[in-house]
C-alpha cells in the first residue's frame, strides 16, 4: 500500500496579506480555502475533507468547518507546530488511496503581528505537558532553544556564522522578485553575521520573519485531477517523525529530518539526487543546515559547506531553494511556515514560480517542514511530488 | 561585548504535581534527583513514574553527584538582563535543562565543568541552576 501517484495537489493559494489587521483568523482560513478551489477549479461543495492544525480555533476543525459550511466524510488536526501542513498533505494522499474522501482541502492562517498589536495573546494547545516544571523556570524560547542546537552543530563540526549566514543571503536573493515578501532587500553574509545577535549564535537576520496571511492546499483523487483543466501534481511519497529528548539522552545536531526522509524518499523512488527543486522549512539558518544534511544531501556536519557561496541560490547553485523567499524573507504566517513551503514546491512544479527563480525543466520537488523546536521536541514531515502530466 | 555575572537569576517557582513531588521537595534540601529504572538500568530525565526506555514501572530516585558538562547553551542578549540557557549532561548520564549562573557569559564553553547550583523559589523549592565547577 502506497500514496505514489494516488493523489494530486489540484489547487494552492498564498494569502497576499502580511499584515491582517481588520481580519478574523477563521476569516483568513475561509479566504485561502475559497483561494484555492478558484485555483483548482472547483467548488466548497466538492470539498469533503478537512485538515487543519491548532492555528485553527474551536475543536479541532470543526468550528472551521462550520464556519465554511462544509460537509465532511474526513477531518483531521493533526498538530506538529509548522510542519503540520505537510504531514496533512500525507494523511489526505492516504485517505484517497484508501476510498475515504475525494477533495481534501488543508488551510493555515493566522495574525500574530496584528495579534501582537491588539495586545491579543493566542496559544493553541491544552493543558501544561508534564516536562513543564523542568523547563518553563529557565526560559526556552524559541530563539534561546535554535541557538543551542546552532551552538553544538557549531561545536561538533565546526559549522560558521558565515556559512549560516549563507542561508539567509539566497533566500534574500529570491525574496527581491516577491512582490508580497516582508524583507524584500538583497542582504550580504557581513549584514546577516553584523545584525544584533538575538541568543547565541544566532542574528536578527538568521530569524524568520513574523507575519500574517495563511495558504491553503487540495488535494484530489486522481479521477478528478483528469477532469481539472490545470496539470495536478502528483504526490510521490512521504514521511514524518516525531523526535523527543528521549528521556534525556540529547542529541541536538540532527532533526526527525533523518526519519521523516528516507521513508519519503523510499516510497517515492527517487533519491536526492533527483530533486530538482526543495522547499527546506527556514524558521532560522541552522533549521536549513541540520535538515539538508538529514535528508542526505550532504553528509551530517557538511550542511555548513554544502550551503556556502550560494549553493541554494536559482540558478547559481545546485541546490534552488525556498525560491519564494521562504520563512526567512517573505512569510511566515501564524508563526508556521509548512504550508507555504508546500505552495511553492507546486509552483515549481507548475513552471509557475517567478521567472527569475522558476528552475528549468522542474520535474521532481520537495517540501520539508520543522514544527517545534530543532533537535528537541519537534515533528518533521517530507513531502516529495512530481509534475503531473494527468 | 561583557556581561556581568549572573548572580541574581531570575526565581520561577515550577510547577508541582505528585509524580514529580519528590523531585521538588529533594531541591529543598540540596538535593538533585533523576529517575533510575531498577529493570532496565538506564537513568532518565525528566523523571516519570514509567521507565520511558524499557517501560517498566519499577522506577526509583538516585541521587546526584550535582556535576556535569555543558552539553550547549545559549545567552539571549537582545533584553535587559540576559540569561544562559543551557543543556548540562549529568555525571548519571541524562542530560537536563537548566541556566547556568555566576558566570561571565562570554567565557562559557561546551564541554566546560559545571556543578548545581540551586537557588530557593520561597515556596519551598529550589531551582537547579548549574555554575562553573
Amino acid at each position: 500500500m502506497t500514496i505514489k501517484g494516488k493523489a494530486y495537489i489540484a489547487g494552492i493559494y498564498e494569502h497576499p496579506t502580511r499584515n491582517a489587521e481588520g481580519k478574523t483568523v477563521p476569516q483568513l482560513h475561509a479566504e485561502v480555502a475559497k483561494g484555492a478551489l478558484e485555483d483548482a477549479g472547483l467548488t466548497k461543495d466538492d470539498i469533503d475533507a478537512y485538515y487543519c492544525a491548532g492555528d485553527v480555533p474551536g475543536m479541532g476543525g470543526i468550528n472551521q468547518a462550520e464556519y465554511m459550511g462544509l460537509n465532511l466524510r474526513q477531518i483531521d488536526s493533526t498538530e506538529t507546530g509548522g510542519s503540520s501542513y505537510v504531514l496533512h498533505v500525507n494523511h489526505a494522499a492516504q485517505a484517497i488511496a484508501t476510498g475515504h474522501c475525494k477533495v481534501a482541502l488543508i488551510t493555515l492562517a493566522g495574525r500574530p503581528r496584528a495579534d501582537a498589536k491588539d495586545q491579543i495573546r493566542v496559544r493553541p494547545g491544552g493543558g501544561a505537558p508534564a516536562e513543564y516544571g523542568f523547563e518553563g523556570p529557565f526560559r526556552p524560547t524559541v530563539t534561546n532553544m535554535y541557538g543551542m542546537a546552532a551552538m553544538r552543530h557549531m561545536h561538533e563540526f565546526g559549522t560558521t556564522s558565515e556559512q549560516l549566514a549563507w542561508v539567509k543571503v539566497a533566500a534574500s536573493h529570491h525574496a527581491q522578485y516577491n512582490e508580497h515578501a516582508v524583507l524584500r532587500d538583497v542582504v550580504t553574509v557581513e549584514d546577516v553575521v553584523n545584525s544584533p545577535i538575538i541568543a547565541d549564535p544566532l542574528h536578527r537576520l538568521d530569524c524568520c520573519v513574523v507575519s500574517d496571511g495563511g495558504g491553503a492546499i487540495i488535494v484530489v483523487a486522481p479521477e478528478i485531477a483528469k477532469q481539472l483543466k490545470r496539470p495536478g501534481v502528483r504526490v510521490l511519497g512521504a514521511g514524518e517523525a516525531p523526535k523527543h529528548l528521549n528521556g534525556g539522552k540529547v542529541d541536538l545536531t540532527f532533526s526527525g529530518a533523518r526519519w521523516s526522509g528516507p521513508d519519503a524518499f523510499a516510497e517515492a523512488g527517487v533519491t536526492p539526487a533527483d530533486i530538482k527543486y526543495a522547499s527546506i522549512y527556514d524558521s532560522f539558518t541552522i533549521t536549513v543546515v541540520e535538515t539538508l544534511e538529514d535528508l542526505g544531501f550532504c553528509a551530517k556536519g557538511e550542511g555548513g559547506k554544502f550551503v556556502s557561496d550560494g549553493n541554494l541560490i536559482s540558478g547559481v547553485g545546485k541546490l534552488p531553494f525556498n525560491t519564494d523567499g521562504g520563512g526567512l524573507c517573505n512569510n511566515h504566517p501564524s508563526d508556521r511556515g509548512g504550508i507555504t513551503k508546500v505552495i511553492e514546491a507546486v509552483r515549481q512544479l507548475r513552471g509557475e514560480a517567478h521567472s527569475k527563480v522558476q528552475v528549468p525543466n522542474c520535474d521532481i520537488a520537495l517540501a520539508h517542514g520543522t514544527g517545534g523546536l530543532l533537535g528537541s521536541r519537534m515533528g518533521s514531515g517530507t513531502l516529495i511530488m512530481e509534475r503531473g502530466d494527468a | 561585548m561583557s556581561e556581568k555575572p549572573n548572580s541574581k537569576p531570575q526565581v520561577r517557582a515550577p510547577r508541582v504535581n505528585h509524580e514529580t513531588k519528590p523531585f521538588w521537595d529533594a531541591t529543598a534540601e540540596g538535593k538533585l534527583l533523576v529517575k533510575k529504572c531498577n529493570d532496565c538500568g538506564e537513568n532518565h530525565f525528566y523523571p516519570r513514574s514509567l521507565c520511558p526506555f524499557c517501560f517498566s514501572d519499577n522506577t526509583e530516585f538516585l541521587e546526584c553527584s550535582g556535576k556535569g558538562v555543558i552539553y550547549t547553551y545559549s545567552v539571549t542578549r537582545r533584553t535587559k538582563e540576559p540569561w544562559a540557557i543551557a543543556y548540562v549532561t549529568l555525571e548519571e548520564g541524562p542530560t537536563m535543562m537548566t541556566n547556568l549562573i555566576n558566570c561571565d557569559f562570554d567565557n562559557l564553553s561546551i564541554g566546560q565543568a559545571v556543578e548545581v547550583a540551586f537557588v530557593d523559589t520561597g515556596e519551598g523549592t529550589a531551582l537547579p541552576f548549574f555554575q562553573p565547577a
